[in-house]
């Protein structure tokens, strides 16, 4: 027990569990399916926010085009699941059966190539993690070989958000336009709107992020996180050592876009369909919104703050239709004024000291009232003994 | 704030009868008399929030974001209707009860917040919807948990649901009788066809652009060109047309676009005196903000204008500018989403029943004889029958119908001939 206590201690997987929890039994335990997918889908968001750690907290890169890359991987799953559910029974009433509806409508006639091999699911899920990465890697080598950096490449990935956005809505016949990829139905025949299916999802969904926070966590701890660190904080001194510091901000950079394509991938499916208000400026602010609420160093905090901010929105709408946008609004004004480390700030900075300070006493009060007789003697040493004293000292 | 429909108590029951007759002409359909409501476990069978005294509805549109300002109008339409019917004595001797939720002008917030209507709220109806984009969001959603959507906006077509009722035009009805007036009327041989580049556009100019060409051989398209949603800048538009000189622009430009576009094609000369212009996209709401005298002798077919000359359109203009005050105008799709509660009431009555099967059922052939445009029938591909009118917009920001079409015209979603 005390082994896993101390390994858990160590790793600082304490937070990580208890999130596991809430996500993997409360929740399922305390809501219904509706409520339950509506979880699903701020994790989905989780997955953005937790990128957003890696690349704006430790990396130092913010981005304001995340959208794109969540996106791009909601669209790749979204066209998979749209040509299954477009086949020539159930669109015999258009012009050109066997071709998704909105192609239909903008008088398209045939399939375009380059949809053709998203009939196949391992090419999607290929397309899912490898499109958004190679545009981020394209974007990102671009701009940091060129050493274009902070508030500049902000603006641009603000640019390729926008541009996306129009990409997405000129190109209607293509893509859906303004309506998106709506009506997806079924996953290699297995329907996806029944209630066992959202459950299914769910916990798959949970599962996913719980690994991936596991993976950044484990890049936090290796030598690239410390190199991500002290290229964030002194960049040049990296650059001296020999660094190339440039191939580590593009890697940070393509974690997050591959993260956040997951994200969106999931969304697709808990959702049932894909459309370009994901992709532009504003929902992509909003995931920084995320990160930032939850506290941009911290990966656990991130993905609070996108199910406060989520939950916020939803309860908010719900129960005042006519003032949530307000509601909303002292909601991200307030955190961040108060606490401009996030939620995982206030818990570093206020409820771990608090913790730490009860331990000590909790300790102290017990060294001073178990008698020396009832401590295992024999096997401890007295120089170790001698070593607590002056360290409880220090901690009263 | 949750808007309910003020329960009234019992004891103004007199008043209520006393409000129902004054009604009564207004809507033109017998529903007082009844005897003691008929038992809820009768007239609900699957769930429903349905109590011996309520009956709850949803209403999901945009109160915030861009959508906002086209739809407050079907808001306050829907609200108006559901207040009167409640003050004659409700639907099955049940008052309405409205749970409001925002879609935001975020189709995604309108999937989540239909899923809510429906699954957490059990709602007998969901009157909402604006945008095509909003309906294809929440279409499969009301066609998974079978629920009832009453969608006001005149639209595309190419789409047919046992789970929606669609009380606006879809494009053919709008269009067709339209473009042969416009032919007739002005002579007109050449058309150069505006949109702006979504569904909804591109799709009424392939149907006009057939109609013209190939089905009633009108004339020639000499030009058609579409605008991203929010352009501003017709500049180079102006100049295509002024090369073209077609007969008429007939245009399908959505949204704030309008008000640049009205306005620069009267600075660059372009008027009424010198050109013919049909628009399917500019009601009395859009007018607001181009300005009466941008658009004075435009224009525009619908099938509804405010201006209307008959004892319905006079009884719900006047009950409309009472509660939401006298600068208030009324609009094409306001007029629809009015029809949606009555519609309802009607079909519910009709089946005896609020589950969803029975009243969609019962919805086809129903009649309203009350509604503001005039006696309108749904088909049973659940669109309305209903007239097309053509309005001439005025410098007061009203129109003046100029021409209605004899018979009302047939929907038809899924036009031959046009695909």
């Amino acid at each position: 027990m005390n082994k896993i206590k101390a390994f858990i201690d160590q790793r600082g997987l304490g937070s990580f569990l208890i999130l596991a929890a809430l996500i993997l039994v409360v929740f399922p335990l305390a809501m219904d399916i509706f409520r339950l997918n509506l979880v699903g889908k701020y994790l989905t968001y989780g997955f953005v926010a937790i990128g957003l750690v890696m690349c704006w907290g430790y990396g130092g890169v913010l981005s304001l085009g995340q959208g794109v890359f969540f996106g791009l991987g909601g669209y790749a799953m979204a066209m998979f699941l749209k040509l299954e559910a477009s086949d020539p029974i159930s669109t015999k009433i258009q012009s050109t059966p066997g071709i998704p509806d909105f192609m239909d409508w903008n008088q398209l006639t045939a399939l375009p190539l380059w949809w053709e091999p998203f009939k196949y699911l391992p090419f999607a899920l290929v397309a899912v993690l490898l499109v958004p990465t190679l545009l981020a890697f394209v974007i990102s080598f671009a701009m940091f070989k060129r050493r274009v950096g902070g508030v500049y490449f902000a603006i641009i990935t603000q640019a390729v958000a926008l541009i996306m956005t129009v990409l997405i809505i000129g190109q209607q016949g293509y893509t859906g336009g303004v309506n998106g990829i709506t009506d997806l139905k079924t996953l290699l025949g297995w329907d996806i709107r029944t209630n066992s299916a959202k459950y299914i999802l769910y916990f798959a969904n949970a599962l996913l992020l719980l690994g991936c926070i596991y993976f950044c966590l484990w890049v936090q701890k290796s030598k690239l996180g410390t190199l991500l660190l002290a290229m964030r904080d002194k960049e040049d001194r990296v650059r001296f050592s020999g660094y190339d510091v440039s191939m580590f901000k593009v890697f940070a950079f393509c974690l997050a876009a591959m993260l956040s394509a997951i994200g969106g991938a999931m969304f697709t499916l808990q959702v049932g369909f894909m459309s370009p208000s994901f992709v532009g400026i504003v929902p992509s602010i909003e995931m920084v919104i995320f990160a930032a609420v939850g506290g941009r160093m911290s990966l656990i905090g991130a993905v609070y703050g996108a199910l406060l901010v989520n939950f916020g929105k939803t309860y908010f709408s719900e129960s005042f239709p006519d003032l949530w946008l307000f509601l909303m609004a002292s909601l991200f004004i307030g955190v961040v004024m108060a606490f401009p480390n996030g939620l995982a700030g206030v818990y570093t900075s206020h409820v771990k000291p608090w913790l730490a300070r009860r331990k000590a006493t909790q300790a102290k009060s017990q060294a001073l009232a178990v008698p020396p007789a009832d401590n295992p003697p024999p096997a401890s040493p007295p120089p170790a003994k001698e070593a607590e004293v002056p360290g409880l000292i220090r901690a009263t | 704030m949750r808007d309910h429909a003020s329960p009234k108590p019992r004891s103004t029951l007199r008043r209520h009868l006393m409000q129902g007759l004054v009604a009564l002409p207004l809507i033109g359909l017998s529903a007082i008399g009844q005897a003691a409501p008929p038992a809820t476990a009768v007239v609900n069978t699957t769930k429903l929030a349905v109590t011996d005294t309520e009956v709850t509805v949803g209403q999901l549109h945009s109160a915030t974001g861009t959508m906002a300002i086209s739809e407050t109008g079907s808001i306050q339409a829907e609200q108006l209707a559901i207040d009167q019917i409640n003050a004659m004595g409700g639907v099955l001797g049940r008052k309405i009860k409205v749970i409001k939720e925002d879609g935001a002008s975020d189709w995604p917030t309108f999937a989540e917040k239909s899923k809510k209507l429906l699954i957490n709220d059990r709602v007998a109806a969901v009157f909402g919807c604006w945008t095509s984009a909003s309906r294809k969001a929440v279409l499969p959603i009301f066609e998974k948990e079978n629920g009832m959507l009453y969608y006001p906006t005149f639209y595309e077509g190419l789409e047919q649901s046992k789970n929606v009722i669609y009380t606006g035009q879809e494009a053919t009805q709008q269009i067709l009788w339209g473009l042969d007036w416009v032919a007739k009327e002005k002579k007109a041989k050449t058309y150069f066809l505006v949109g702006s580049d979504y569904i909804w556009p591109r799709t009424s100019m392939k149907i006009a652009r057939k109609h013209i060409e190939s089905v009633a051989k009108l004339g020639k398209v000499v030009g058609e060109e579409y605008y991203p949603l929010g352009h501003t800048n017709f500049n180079s538009l102006i100049n295509k047309i002024k090369v073209a000189k077609p007969d008429v622009i007939f245009i399908a430009v959505v949204g704030g676009s309008n008000v640049s576009f009205y306005k620069q094609l009267k600075a660059a000369g372009v008027t009424a005196a010198k050109q013919t212009l049909l628009t399917i996209s500019v009601t009395e709401d859009e007018v607001l903000g181009i300005g009466g005298e941008n658009m004075a002798g435009f224009y525009a077919s619908m099938k509804y204008f405010q201006s209307l000359d008959n004892a319905n359109n006079k009884a719900f203009v006047q009950a409309f500018k009472a509660k939401y005050g006298a600068k208030a105008v009324i609009g094409d799709v306001t007029q629809a989403a009015y029809l949606g509660p009555w519609l309802w009431k009607a079909a519910v009555e009709k089946a005896g029943s609020f589950d969803v099967d029975k009243v969609a059922a019962a919805s086809v052939g129903i009649e309203f004889k009350g509604a503001p445009e005039g006696y309108v029938k749904v088909h049973p591909n659940h669109h309305l029958w209903s007239k097309t009118r053509i309005g001439q917009a005025q410098a007061d920001g009203q129109f003046k119908v100029v021409a209605e079409s004899p018979e009302l015209i047939e929907p038809n979603p899924f036009p031959k001939g046009y695909q």
